[in-house]
Parts: structure tokens; sequence; C-alpha cells
């Protein structure tokens, strides 16, 4: 006697506990959204894990993705979780791969939502050439999660030739960015409860990969790769600068910051340096490399923007600005998260 | 960005700071009344413009610095009792009370949320009829209009479950409390921007006459402040004792009329303590009779507290401009942002997380 599930995988308007408990249900779900969309010689095989050939030199990364809103102006929690780990395999000098995709669902999570997000997830990995070559779902009870928390972790292999490591960094190097600082924080925070206020800004969530590919065709002599996530561009210069003990001053006037991320920030009392990116690369290596680098960069969509915007100076750790004004002043780390001012 | 890049032009500041190179005789002690302005001179470093003669002494215009320990007390209560939401701006939460803060709270499950706007409490307050919402209003007269339009917006939705805990305070009694110290060294002060934009500057010119000091109303822009610093050193080598408007594109002479009546509708004089600082007569505002259901302090039982200060701590001395944050034993040791002992370190207009932050 064949039996089946008497109600199909489109019935279900929310996410159950039933779809996380290993049965028929996990089964419909692992099979018609997620092999479905996600559909890859790997992932087809059900099997416990992805056997992959590799040889070389192998970037190992992970990341796991909590966001509110989950949909935000510019993306959303899938496009995050994939390019969130592509850059950090591009931070390490990497050609990323394959990924894995780990989902934490909160039960009632509507099965719209759910789809969308792996449909983007699908479309992300398709930008960045990946693969979703083995995955794992949990479901959790209601209130004990928070709609659907995602990790990812992915695998690449770095080129002959390329060393990319924060120690790196030193004298006579300059500091890249490749766009405008600031957008995806904003972003969210323009749509979040208690602080929405109307804008266009959207995130910024993108693959890094193209660009470092046309880096490393200009050159392999590249000393460090970061992307500014949680703690923005300062908290990533201020890391880079503990690591190798050299100094970095940036230059106020070069950083790109759109007009309206610039009016939010005034507005709501925060400094752009803080605020997070999902689809920029801090660059840093020798100054000779600077005028070719800028020059081919801003020819891909996503570099159109770049500009040095500081160098490497000496050997006292610390980052320091000089201000549009023409004075110089520390940045510091932030403690905690940039709260919005009162008056 | 248009409209602000002239206020941080090079040129344009250059020319300011060479005008107050050339002006300048005597040494002055300055006070910057607004943490508003003490950021921006931190941010821009703007002291390296300025001669030695000009000492800058920030004063106690940071909010979230001088809200009373008993008040963040009161708050931290108010966010344990059942079906109760407290609501406040984002850096109030960060501010040590005597036993915890609000985010440690809010960590352990107390509903503890932040808003850009007391309207957004409001309608938090709409939106969950069975809780009581209680909105943390501190501030300076700049923020006490909205908070005086959330109880009038509040009143008209017939809304029994919207209250303020008001801590809102007024500068001019602090600057009287500053110049009737006894070791007081101030000289000369800028003016707070924003507040005149409300109030306008009557009372100031009152305080001008009467001290005999001079009074620059200044903004908050980097060309702004030395601007304003350059008419103060004019008036004070001039022997000049009077108010000047130096944020004319902002501030008018009778202030905001409409803000005003709403504020002077809701909220009533009191005497406000001032932490670090003490009490100060007439220094705050508390809700008026008229609107009494909607005072927080009125409609909980909130006697009996035990508040409890930090004893390394010197920010009562910081906030008068006796003391700069480094002569504080803790400063940058016990004394951190990610472990703050007084609220100047809390907040980013606070003297000694500028201090720490940019120095």
């Amino acid at each position: 006697m064949k039996i089946s599930c008497p109600v199909p995988l489109n019935k279900y308007d929310t996410v159950t506990l039933a779809h996380g408990g290993g049965g028929k249900l996990t089964d419909q779900l692992i099979h018609d959204l997620f092999i479905k969309e996600l559909d890859n010689i790997w992932l087809n095989k059900t099997h416990d894990g992805a056997v992959l050939e590799m040889s070389g030199k192998v970037a190992f990364s992970t990341d796991s993705f909590v966001v509110n809103p989950l949909f935000f102006p510019g993306g959303n929690i899938g496009d995050l979780a994939v390019n969130g780990t592509v850059n950090d395999l591009v931070c390490c000098g990497a050609v990323p791969q394959y990924l894995s995709l780990g989902l934490i669902i909160e039960e009632g999570l509507r099965m719209d939502d759910l789809r969308k997000i792996i449909l983007t997830i699908k479309e992300a990995a398709r930008k960045a050439n990946v693969k979703i070559v083995t995955g794992d779902t949990k479901v959790v009870e209601k209130g004990k999660g928070d709609k659907i928390f995602i990790n990812t972790s992915g695998v690449g292999i770095i080129p002959e030739g390329i060393v990319i490591s924060p120690e790196r960094c030193t004298d006579g190097d300059v500091v890249i960015i490749t766009g405008s600082i600031a957008d995806h924080g904003i972003a969210i925070l323009s749509s979040r409860e208690g602080i929405s206020f109307q804008s266009t800004i959207k995130s910024d969530t993108a693959p890094l990969n193209g660009i470092a590919e046309i880096l490393f065709h200009i050159t392999k002599d590249v000393h460090v790769l970061r992307d500014p996530t949680r703690g923005g561009v300062a908290s990533a210069l201020n890391e880079i600068s503990r690591s190798s003990g050299y100094g970095i001053l940036l230059d106020e006037k070069m950083i790109p910051v759109s007009d309206e991320v610039k009016g939010a920030c005034e507005i709501m009392g925060f400094d752009p340096l803080y605020i997070a990116n999902e689809g920029k690369l801090l660059i840093i290596l020798p100054e000779v490399h600077a005028g070719n680098v800028l020059g081919e960069i801003r020819k891909h969509p996503l570099g159109k923007d770049a500009a040095v915007i500081g160098r490497v100076e000496g050997k006292s750790p610390g980052v320091k600005i000089k201000t549009l004004v023409g004075s110089t002043r520390i940045v510091d780390m932030i403690s905690g998260e940039q709260l919005p001012r009162i008056c | 960005m248009k409209y602000i890049d002239e206020y941080r032009d090079i040129n344009v500041i250059n020319a300011l700071a060479t005008e107050i190179q050339k002006v300048v005789k005597q040494p002055w002690n300055i006070m910057e009344i607004c943490g508003g302005q003490t950021h921006s001179i931190m941010k821009y470093n703007l002291s390296e413009f300025l001669p030695r003669q000009i000492n800058l002494i920030h004063g106690p215009g940071c909010p979230v610095c001088v809200t009373s320990l008993e008040k963040i007390d009161k708050a931290l209560a108010l966010s344990q009792m059942k079906d109760v939401i407290l609501v406040s701006f984002g850096d109030i939460l960060r501010v040590p009370g005597s036993e915890s803060d609000l985010l440690l709270e809010k960590s352990r499950g107390a509903d503890v949320r932040m808003v850009y706007s007391p309207l957004d409490a409001v309608r938090i307050a709409l939106d969950n009829p069975h809780k009581k919402v209680v909105f943390f209003a501190i501030g300076f007269e700049t923020t006490a209009p909205v908070n005086a339009l959330s109880i009038v917006r509040a009143k008209k939705l017939h809304l029994n479950n919207y209250f303020i805990l008001s801590s809102q305070v007024l500068v001019p009694p602090a600057i009287k409390m500053i110049l009737e110290l006894e070791n007081s060294s101030i000289q000369g002060f800028l003016a707070p921007g924003h507040v005149c934009a409300i109030t306008g500057y009557n009372e100031y010119v009152a305080l001008a006459e009467k001290f005999k000091v001079p009074f620059v109303i200044t903004g908050f822009e980097p060309a702004d402040i030395l601007k304003g610093l350059l008419t103060l050193v004019l008036r004070l080598e001039e022997g000049r004792f009077d108010v000047t408007n130096e944020y004319k594109r902002v501030v008018s002479k009778n202030g905001n009329s409409d803000a005003l009546e709403m504020v002077n509708d809701v909220f009533e004089l009191t005497g406000q303590e001032w932490r670090g600082i003490g009490i100060i007569p007439l220094s705050g505002l508390k809700v008026s009779e008229r609107y009494s259901e909607f005072d927080a302090e009125k409609h909980f039982n909130l006697d009996g507290l035990n508040t409890r200060e930090s004893g390394l701590c010197i920010a009562g001395k910081i906030l008068q401009g006796t003391c700069k944050p480094t002569d504080c034993k803790a400063f940058g040791k016990e004394c951190i942002p990610e472990h703050p002992l007084g609220a100047p370190m809390v907040s980013f207009e606070g003297a000694c997380s500028a201090y720490y932050r940019y120095q």
C-alpha cells in the first residue's frame, strides 16, 4: 500500500514543526522547494553531504544571518546569506565555488516568504557563480526563533601567487573602497519599526567575486581584502591596523557616500564610517597599482564609485581621518550599536 | 551635500581660524552649552584651529547625561512591571542606573523599545490597547514640543494607556547655576542654536545683562562654531556683554510660538534634578495638572526606590565645566564606552565619550 501525504506542500500557508520533523513533509519541502530550485548534481543526490573534487589551497568560511526585517529595500536575508559567505571567501583571496545552506525556521513562517527567500538564494548563487551543494533544515517552536535564521558555509580555491592577510598591510599601501558606503545599514534602518523613514536607499548586497577577478587580473600583489560589514569601514580598518601594527590615515573628502545616505545620517546622528555594507570591498595594496586598479574596477557596475580613501602610514597602529575641514582625529572602534540621537 | 557642504568648506574654516587668531589678545574660558556642539568640536577636532588663548569648556547640554539617576531607576522599575512597554530614544537605554540599564533589562526579557519620535510611542499604545505604554521623555527645549504633541495626540485618540515619564530640562536655569558657582571660570557662552530655535533668545538677553557675560547663538557645523567663537572673542575683547545671533538661518528672537504654546499647555515648570549636579530650581518640565492622567509618576507607584551613584564618577564636575574628562581617575580605565560609570561616557554628545572617541 502506498501512503502519500494527503496535503501537498502548497496547501500549507505556513511552515509547521512537521516540516522539520524528518518525515514526509520534510521530504516534500526538500524536493519541491530546495532541490527543485537550487538544482545541481551534488544537492540532488540528497546524500548526507557533498563529495567535492578540489585541488590547491582551499579557503573555508562560515557566516550566520539574522536580520530584521527579513525583506528590506534592495534585498532579503537570502541574498545576504549567499553574498556574505561568497564575500568572506573573496576576502581570503579565493574563488568561491561551493556553499552549504542551513535554515533554522520558526514555525509559522509564511510559506510564500520561504519560497521568496529560496528563489532569491537561487538567483544570488547564479550571479555569484557558486553551487549550493548541501543543506539542512530545522523548524523550532513559535517564539524560539525570529522567523528564519540562515547559516551558509563555503569553500573556494585560492589561485597560485595570491596571499591575502591583514598582517600584510604595510607602509606605502593605499586603501581603496569599491563604492559608496553605509547603504545597507541605512536601508535596513529605514524599514525598521520605530525608526522607519521614507527613502529610496537600497541595500548594496552583492557578490564581490567579479570585482576581485578584475583586481587579480591586474595584479596579484594585493595585501588585504575586507568586506566592511557590521561595524562598517571604521571597524574593518581598525582590525586590519591592529593585526598589522601599521597606522591608517583616511581622507574624509575622498570617501564616497551617497547624498541620501548622508542626509539620513545627518538626521539620525550616525557616522557612515560605522554603518554596515554588504557589497563593498576594501582593497589594501601597494600604491603603484592604485591607478590601474581604480581604472579597471570603475568599469564594473559594482565599482563605478571606487576611490582611494586612505593610506597606510607608519608603524603605530590606529586609524585616523583627515576631516573635511582639514583637521585630523582618531577613528575608534565603535562600542555596541550606533543609536539614533535625541536632538 | 547641498546646504551643508558650505559650512564644512575648508577655505571658509581656514579664513575663520585666521580671523580668530588675529582678534584674540587675552586668554578666554568659553563654554559651549550644547552636547551637539561638543560632538562637532570633537568630530572635526576644531581645537586644531584655535589659538591657545581659547579654552573650550563643555557644558551640561547632553540630555542623556543630565537625566537624573532617580528617573533612570524609575524607568527601570517601570520596565519590570507587568504589561508595561517602556519606550525611549536610543542613547538613554545604555545609561547605567543604580543596579542595571534598560538595554540589559531588555535582554532579560523586559519589553523595552527604541523609537525616533514620541509619536511612534503613541502608535505603539494604539496598537497595544491591553498594554500600558510609557514614553521616557528626556531632552531639552528642543524635544519638549514633540513630547507635548504626543500627549495632545493621545488625548485626541482617547488613549488611556499612554504615559510620559518626564525628565525634560531647560538650558537657561542651568547657565544661571553655572554662573553662580563660586569657582566658575566661564567668561562667555556659545548658546545652543536648536534650543533657541524653539524658545527664541529673550532669556539669554536677561542672563547677559545680569551676569555681564556675552552669548553668541551658534549652530552645529564647523563653520558655524568657528563663526560663533570669532564673534564671541570679539565681544569679550571689546567687553560687550550682549547676545548675538549667529544662527540666523534657524533662530529668531521670539522662537517658535506655536511650539511654545503647546509646551506651556501640556507641561509646567518644576524643580529638576540634574545628574551629578543636583536640583536646579524651575529647570524642568513636568506634565501639567490638565493632562495629569498621562503622567507616569502619578499613575504608577514608583516610591521606595534606592538610588546609588558610582563613587568614582565625577560627571557632575565635568557637566558644570569645573573639570575635564581627563581629570577623572576612572576615565578610560574603569569607565569606557562599553562599560560606562557615568552618563557622559554613554552618549555621543557626552563630553567623556567624545574625548574617548576622538582624542
